[in-house]
């Protein structure tokens, strides 16, 4: 099978932007991307430069960027990527490029290192066995370990391309193997670092993240976990806490003027900054006055919506299932 | 720059050796993927301890005896009690430090039956039981960060070994092309396996065997090197691993007929006879034209487990199928060949994982080995599976302890640092700057497909003859191969230059090995000697290279304590 490949091409001590390069090449069928770019190195062009180890999508060393997207190479048939007989592969976003393919990996790892990814348990119980778990327990971080570290997520997370210091979802999915762990001790510390700045209440949901992993980890589904547990765990002292928080006071109206079965956009912000921070609240003025200018300020006072009874309902019913 | 402890190697061994290391020396990791990129990771069964979760009545002497047996008596008895005894506790130290293992009803570690295991005493995370270990320890090594400096993406040149005494190693800075020198006191060895000579092998690209050919070169022998495990279920044409857990789970080897032929091999155990047995029975038949139409290959049939057993015990497997060869385990069987996978032999040590360098056991002062890099010889002529991560975690501790002992009494000794990294820019340049047109592709390949059909699953005098005939001239074309990249930048094409270097030395050693063992024991079977011969052969191989380049054995006695040679049945 005949296939073009745009391939991007760098060197970090020649080029001072990346090109693209066309390779044409004849593939047995049933080839992986992977194995393509090795017949090009091995064949073609000697000077292609990508990471691989493994090829069974398990060491988390060939991602790159198909067609845009964050894909393992190994893992991915060329046939699944070919568009009018051609494919660009692309070196993984969010990173700076080193050669080609191969990316400045080390923010990764940094910023893994800063969620202290290992477990802290209670050291004072003696043992001569193992700790026990249960099937379930073992069920709630089975999903993160799975986690290859492949950077694919890291890549095309939305919010990492406007700010670097985000702890990014991969980190977050490996906070969730310990904070969900049996075994170990310290999910308060952990959640109030996760749920201070960079941290879980950061990502905007837009998925990416769950939708390029190649395994379980789906960092996603494992940030909203983080954030389930913070609630659980009564970790309010957070600008992202306290906003789901003045969404639950808001709509069922807790104090007065604040609900109505709506949001009160006007409470919201100031709960969310919090009501003792001055410069937070400070820094809400421009945004305050810029709205009141063009008549965009929500209503002072809330408007009741007809069914706000069964909304009250659906709440109190909810307050009891947090129980 | 100087470490007390340079370790070349961040899989289980290395890594395991690294957290007993860190915050009481100055130890430094080097290794040429980052860790949790270890081929360790790709370990998918599980690792072996008589912790007796599933099968209250197994003990480490069982475990024992199953090991010896399995390893066609080559295996040293001694080091292997060392091995199993110290299993249990071992494994168990990997759940306390954070491993995520699977479970069984009670909360305990889960196991499953694995073959050549009297009792069910793999013990597991899913099927991705290395992944998990090796994240464990890579998160211990972040734990000891600041105790503990790991130089990724750092590739091994050679060993300065001098006088008997290891002084360091030279290196290459693969981002920046520098080539740069650690003194250290001692030097671990934790390179891992080096499949990567034969054609099809479960191995990743990175197991080239760069340790154990920088330590022959220095005149360090190399044990046992004619050892290699097929393992029975390799993905047809790409040899990517479905892991033994396949048929520890229950899964049927089916041949063209539909025949499940193991009944005629190993009436016993079946699917779950030793891997060499069951890897030569599958050659018989596609050999006598009973694969799966005619062809090269055979079935391991999973669809009567059911989609439920598959998608929990088994998932990644099902996913390889999918990702790999577009099938469906749950719908279709799987076609699957014999892959080449697990290196017994490796670089001698003792029981403290220090280099020895002749038959009477004379240690290499500062020089240590651990993993599948290592021969101890706990696998003998062949390994059994979940015995090999767990000799990885067992003897990378052991390492870490003695050297942590070794290194208190233990002083810097001189190196000549510009002369060392001048001799290792002198022989890049040399490759680098060799106008001639070999290709590194063809000769690799080349390699690759002779190693696999003339010295592979069956062997004899001529195909081992011609093999040798090959390797030698490769070699000889070597010399000459052409790099298209001259930049000093992450120059991979240089790399594999240097790992096709390595691939070449050591295939001639398992060649010349191979030829001069002229009997049947375990993985090593010949067609012309097909019985075991204890008489000739109940000793160990050791391979030299002589100051001219020529290849010298001398042979050491196996080490028997409780269990004499009897024949091995199944
Ligand atoms: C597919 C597969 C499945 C397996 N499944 C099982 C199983 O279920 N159970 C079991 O017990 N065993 C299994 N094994 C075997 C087992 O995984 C290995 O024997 C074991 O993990 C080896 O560990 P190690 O620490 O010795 O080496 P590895 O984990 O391979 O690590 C080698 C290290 O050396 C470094 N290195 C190598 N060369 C250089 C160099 N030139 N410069 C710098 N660094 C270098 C690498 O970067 C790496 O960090 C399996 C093997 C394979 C291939
Ligand atoms: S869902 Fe959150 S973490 Fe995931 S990519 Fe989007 S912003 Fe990033
Ligand atoms: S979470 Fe998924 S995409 Fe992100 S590093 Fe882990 S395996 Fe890769
Ligand atoms: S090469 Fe290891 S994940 Fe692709």
């Amino acid at each position: 099978m005949k296939a073009r490949f745009l391939i991007s091409r760098f060197d970090l001590q020649l080029d001072t932007t990346p090109r693209l390069q066309e390779y044409s090449v004849d593939v047995p069928k049933g080839s992986t991307v992977l194995e393509c770019l090795n017949i090009i190195k091995w064949t073609q062009d000697g000077t292609l430069t990508f990471r691989m180890s493994c090829r069974s999508a398990i060491c988390g060393s060939c991602a790159m960027r198909l067609n845009g997207h964050a894909k393992l190479a190994c893992k991915t048939q060329l046939s699944d990527v070919l568009i009018d007989g051609a494919v660009t592969v692309e070196p993984l976003g969010n990173f700076k490029v080193i050669k080609d393919l191969v990316v400045d990996m080390e923010p990764f790892w940094a910023s893994l290192k800063r969620v202290k990814p290992w477990l802290k348990p209670d050291e004072s119980v003696e043992y001569e066995r193992e700790r026990l778990q249960s099937i379930e327990g073992y069920k709630k971080i089975e999903d993160a370990s799975t986690c290859i570290l492949c950077a694919s997520c890291y890549s095309d997370c939305n919010v990492l391309s406007v700010d670097e210091r985000f702890l990014g979802p991969a980190t977050l999915a490996k906070a969730q193997r310990f904070v969900y762990d049996s075994r170990d001790c310290d999910a308060e510390e952990r959640l109030e670092y996760l749920g201070g700045a960079n941290g879980v209440w950061d990502c905007t949901h837009c998925a990416e993240c769950s939708t390029r992993c190649p395994t379980d980890a789906k960092p996603l589904e494992r940030i909203t976990e983080l954030k389930a547990a913070s609630m659980a765990h009564r970790i309010h002292g957070n600008n992202g806490a306290r906003h789901v928080l003045a969404f639950r006071e808001s709509i069922p109206g807790k104090y007065p003027g604040t609900g109505g079965g709506m949001i009160n956009e006007n409470y919201i912000p100031l709960r969310s900054v919090g009501i003792f921070n001055i410069s937070g609240l400070l820094d809400l003025i421009p945004v305050g006055l810029r709205m009141f200018m063009r008549g965009k300020q929500p209503p002072m006072m809330p408007h009741y919506i007809k069914k706000f009874p069964e909304i009250r309902k659906m709440f109190s019913r909810f307050k009891e299932y947090l129980k | 720059m100087t470490h007390d402890v340079v370790i070349v190697g961040a899989g289980l061994a290395g890594l395991n050796a690294a957290i007993q290391l860190a915050g009481k020396v100055d130890v430094a990791i080097v290794t040429k993927v980052y860790p949790s990129r270890s081929h360790s990771g790709a370990a998918q069964g599980g690792v072996a301890a008589a912790v007796a979760n599933l099968e209250s009545d197994d003990t480490p002497e069982l475990h024992m005896y199953d090991t010896i047996k399995g390893s066609d008596y080559l295996g040293d008895q001694d080091a292997i009690e060392i091995m199993v005894n110290e299993a249990p506790e071992t494994v168990i130290e990997m759940e306390r430090l954070g491993c995520v293992f699977s479970r069984d009803e009670e909360g305990r570690i889960a196991q499953r039956a694995f073959g050549g295991h009297s009792r069910k005493r793999s013990c597991y995370a899913a099927d991705r039981t290395g992944h998990s270990l090796l994240h464990a320890l890579f998160e211990q090594s972040m734990k000891h960060d600041a105790n503990l400096t790991v130089y990724s993406e750092y590739f091994l040149l050679s060993l300065i070994y001098k006088e008997g005494v290891a002084r360091g190693v030279v290196m290459m800075n693969i981002l920046t092309g520098d080539i740069e020198v650690i003194r250290a006191k001692a030097v671990l060895f934790a390179t891992g396996g080096y499949g990567r000579a034969f054609e099809i092998t479960s191995n990743a690209f990175a197991n080239t065997g760069d340790g154990i050919v920088a330590a022959y070169r220095q005149g360090i022998p190399l044990q046992d090197m004619e050892c290699v495990q097929f393992h029975p279920t390799g993905l047809y044409g790409v040899g990517i691993l479905v892991s033994e857990a396949a048929r520890g789970e229950g899964g049927y080897l089916l041949n063209g007929k539909g025949e499940r032929f193991m009944e005629k091999y190993a009436p016993s155990k079946m699917e779950l006879a030793p891997r060499d047995i069951v890897s030569r029975s599958e050659q018989t038949e596609i050999n006598e034209g009973r694969g799966i139409n005619g062809e090269n290959y055979v079935h391991i049939d999973l669809r009567h487990l059911g989609r439920e057993t598959i998608l929990e015990r088994l998932p990644q497997i099902r996913q390889l199928g999918i990702d790999f060869l577009g099938i469906d385990c749950i719908e279709e069987p799987l076609p699957i060949q014999p892959t080449a996978h697990y290196s017994m032999g490796g670089i001698p040590v003792n029981h403290d994982c220090q280099v020895v360098v002749d038959q009477s056991g004379t240690p290499a002062r500062g020089f240590f080995s651990a993993g599948e890099c290592a021969c101890v010889s706990v696998h003998g002529a062949n390994r059994l599976g979940t015995n090999s991560l767990l000799e990885a975690l067992v003897f990378g501790k052991r390492a870490g302890k003695a050297i942590l002992k070794y290194v208190q009494s233990a002083e810097f000794e001189d190196v000549n640092e510009n002369e060392e990294i001048a001799n290792a820019r002198k022989s890049l340049d040399d490759l680098l700057s060799s106008a001639s047109t070999e290709s590194a592709n063809e000769i690799r390949t080349s390699l690759k497909e002779t190693m696999m059909w003339k010295c592979g699953v069956f062997r004899d005098k001529e195909k081992l003859e011609q093999a040798l005939e090959t390797v030698l001239e490769l070699s000889a074309r070597y010399k000459n191969i052409r790099i298209a990249d001259k930049g000093k930048v992450f120059n991979t094409e240089l790399q594999e230059a240097l790992e096709l270097g390595n691939l070449l030395e050591f295939s001639e050693v398992i060649v010349r090995g191979a030829l001069a063992r002229e009997e049947s024991r375990g993985a090593h079977f010949r067609t012309d000697f097909p019985k075991r011969d204890d008489e000739q052969w109940m000793k160990h191989t050791l391979a030299y290279k002589g100051p001219d380049g020529s290849l010298q054995f001398k042979y050491k006695p196996v080490i028997i304590t409780r269990y004499q040679p009897e024949e091995r049945k199944y």
